[in-house]
């Protein structure tokens, strides 16, 4: 056990607690154990061992006798609050195409300023992208802050950095999202740290604290598991990134239009160490998985590699996109790319239908926020039922090439 | 060379399971381990210290926790890493990724000189997959993220397939830099009998807040612009309905409930 840290906020309440042991069985971390106490009402007390706490919070919720107190720091806030106005909206390009993410973002991001009475705005950065803008505008955009610079082309780390941290600076805005893509994800965490903020990742809920004006930045730890609120009070801009298809896209309102600030940077801070000397495209099916609307998986119950013919039958027929359980990717029957999991990618389909996947809490980490999940699978037990809002027990050889007959009829393919 | 890899030490969430009664997470036997894509990052060290040769090329495995994460420091040398750094201080706790990014960074800079720094993606606790770039920013180094292959690493310069949605990115980078790595990488190998030994005998060399150049108001929860508010369960996804009877009838029911859905997909 170690002493408290000065500004660890978090304790055991003596007379409160009744040694249940509630506490200690929640922890993720293992940072609470019991010990012999002639002051706790019944001999045993929690002790937190601040070595190992994360000040997550889990206990707190868990303990049915008010027993543990955690209090938020009071901490001056870091720049003039104030100052910092508007919503913003990084809005990823990828060969000149504003990305699906982003439109997301817009119509979460409106909801957003309208709450706090200000103006959203979306951050362009490319090459020759202005045509974009007027896409952004009817997606509910009020400006759209436009860079644009034939090095710009393509996303790469440090231009794109230097960039948003020089218009944050200047133009300051309260909030900034970005999607949770494999370019977002680089690009928020480089950005929070030069500008000294807070960053939230993978947000599934953002929500505007009526009394503060604050961002509450809701996301999933420990595997979905758990879900925690995250507050960015004194820093700023309040910045999350967020999964595509989490929020719905803004509808397009032809009639709306907007100011295009247009800016331009000196070369260094256009320079990029890095050079991408090659890309290769190489998703087997044409459709990317995490922004797949039907994702069609298989797992260990394919029992072979060419299992994952009749998957792909069925995914073509539906325009979907196929994805794997880990151990199918294990055993080699299908690259990686393809994998649905913790380890794997983390998608939320209007539809998931896991064949022959008996539903391991990893793999169910990656796609339980589907809004339908269909189940084949031949064992009645299998985790993958208790998730799935349709189950099928049965082969799934017989049962997936019936289905996609039965939807060559009704899509008339 | 010097390669440094940042690693973390996590509960395994494959064991973590949800008490039905109570509905909170249940850490009963639930084990620690070397978070599974910082195995991928030991394991891609290893194999570049064996390209270019293991008398010119260190691997300082890097952690930052309490005590018992140097069992995970240890778990890297019986693979094969030279040296274990574990940073420790109360004063690093309720880090957010921030505070984390900034801490390590500094612990890296104390280390001295180096060439490459590999963090796994994410941790699978927090999956944020954002201390790996921050670390990279703090130290204002290039970063390659989602390394899936290292095609070419010499002196001063490297060549790294990064993986993106569509496929991959051929990036080439100068060294030092930092990268993050996929699973897709490389299997990690089993620690040897001599790795076990070494690993035993071996003692991390531990480093605290003093030990380092830093501006004590940046570390821990003080530094951290981040707060955890509130922890919540989510809402339990219950199963729905079961389909029965024979395959022709129930791939109609199927069909019938999901129809309207795939029809306005398919227009979209």
């Amino acid at each position: 056990m170690t002493d408290k840290p000065k500004d660890c906020s978090i304790q055991i309440i003596t007379g409160n607690c009744t040694g249940c042991t509630m506490c200690v069985k929640t922890c993720p971390f293992g940072a609470i154990s019991m010990v012999d106490s002639a002051e706790a009402k019944k001999g045993k007390l929690a002790v937190i061992d601040y070595m190992k706490c994360t000040l997550c919070g889990a206990c707190v919720e868990s303990c049915k006798f008010k027993a543990i107190e955690m209090t938020v720091c009071k901490v001056a806030p870091k720049v003039a609050l104030g100052d910092y106005k508007g919503v913003w909206v990084f809005a990823e390009q990828k060969k000149g195409k504003v990305q699906s993410v982003v439109y997301e973002l817009l119509g979460k991001g409106r909801e957003l300023a309208d709450a706090l009475g200000t103006e959203l705005a979306a951050v362009l950065i490319g090459d020759a992208v202005e045509a974009q803008a007027e896409e952004l505008f009817w997606r509910g955009a009020d400006k759209v802050y436009l860079v644009e610079n034939a090095g710009l082309k393509s996303y790469q780390d440090e231009p794109y950095t230097n960039i948003i941290v020089e218009l944050v600076k200047e133009f300051k805005p309260e909030i900034l999202l970005y999607g949770a893509t494999s370019i977002g994800r680089s690009l928020a965490s480089r950005i929070a740290v030069k500008l000294y903020t807070g960053l939230t990742a993978d947000c599934t809920a953002l929500d505007i604290d009526k009394e503060k004006k604050i961002l509450l930045q809701t996301r999933p730890a420990f595997g979905g598991n758990i879900m925690a609120t995250i507050l960015c009070e004194n820093y700023r801009p309040q910045m999350a990134t967020v999964r595509h298809k989490v929020f719905k896209e803004a509808q397009v309102d032809k009639s709306r239009k907007g100011q295009v600030v247009k800016k331009s940077y000196p070369d260094n801070l256009l320079a990029s160490r890095t050079r991408i000397s090659d890309v290769v495209e190489e998703i087997s099916s044409t459709v990317n998985l995490t922004e797949a609307d039907i994702i069609v998986s298989g797992g260990r119950g394919l029992g072979k590699a060419e299992g994952f013919k009749v998957i792909e039958e069925l995914a073509k027929v539906l325009g979907g996109a196929v994805g794997a359980s880990r151990s199918a990717v294990d055993a080699e029957w299908i690259p990686y790319s393809h994998q649905v999991g913790q380890t794997g990618k983390t998608v939320c389909p209007k539809i998931y239908i896991a064949c022959g996947i008996s539903g391991q809490i990893q793999h169910l980490a990656g796609m339980s926020s589907s809004e339908i999940i269909i189940a084949i699978n031949k064992d009645s037990q299998a985790p993958i039922f208790s998730v799935a809002t349709y189950g099928i027990v049965g082969d799934l050889y017989e049962v997936v090439p019936a289905l996609t007959q039965k939807f060559k009829e009704i899509l008339k393919k | 060379m010097n390669i440094i890899v940042c690693i973390k030490q996590v509960p395994d969430t494959q064991d973590i399971r949800i008490n039905p009664e109570t509905n909170t997470l249940m850490r009963e036997g639930v084990q620690s381990i070397v978070n599974p894509f910082d195995m991928y990052a030991i394991e891609e060290a290893l194999r570049i210290k064996e390209r270019l040769g293991a008398a010119s090329t260190k691997v300082t495995v890097l952690s930052m926790g309490p005590s018992q994460a140097e069992e995970a420091l240890r778990e890297a040398v019986s693979m094969g890493a030279d040296e274990m750094v574990l940073m420790s201080d109360r004063a690093f706790a309720g880090s957010d990724t921030w505070a984390t990014s900034y801490t390590l960074a500094k612990g890296i800079q104390k280390l001295g000189k180096f060439d490459l720094i590999i963090c796994g993606k994410q941790a699978i606790d927090g999956d944020t997959a954002q201390v790996g770039p921050g670390i990279a920013a703090t130290l204002d180094i290039p970063q390659v993220t989602y390394v899936k292959k290292t095609e070419d690493i010499k002196e001063g310069l490297a060549k790294f397939e990064r993986m993106t949605e569509e496929g991959y990115e051929v990036i080439e980078t100068p060294l030092p830099c930092l990268i993050t790595v996929v699973k897709e990488i490389n299997i990690p190998r089993l620690p040897s009998l001599k790795g076990k030994i070494k690993a035993k005998q071996s003692k991390a060399t531990v480093l605290g807040a003093k030990d380092l150049e830093v501006d004590p108001d940046r570390l821990g929860l003080q530094g951290s612009p981040t707060a955890v508010k509130k922890i919540f369960t989510p809402p339990k996804r219950t199963g729905g309905q079961v389909l029965q009877g024979e395959v022709p009838d129930i791939v109609n029911k199927l069909a019938d409930s999901i129809k309207d859905v795939v029809i306005s997909v398919s227009k979209t």
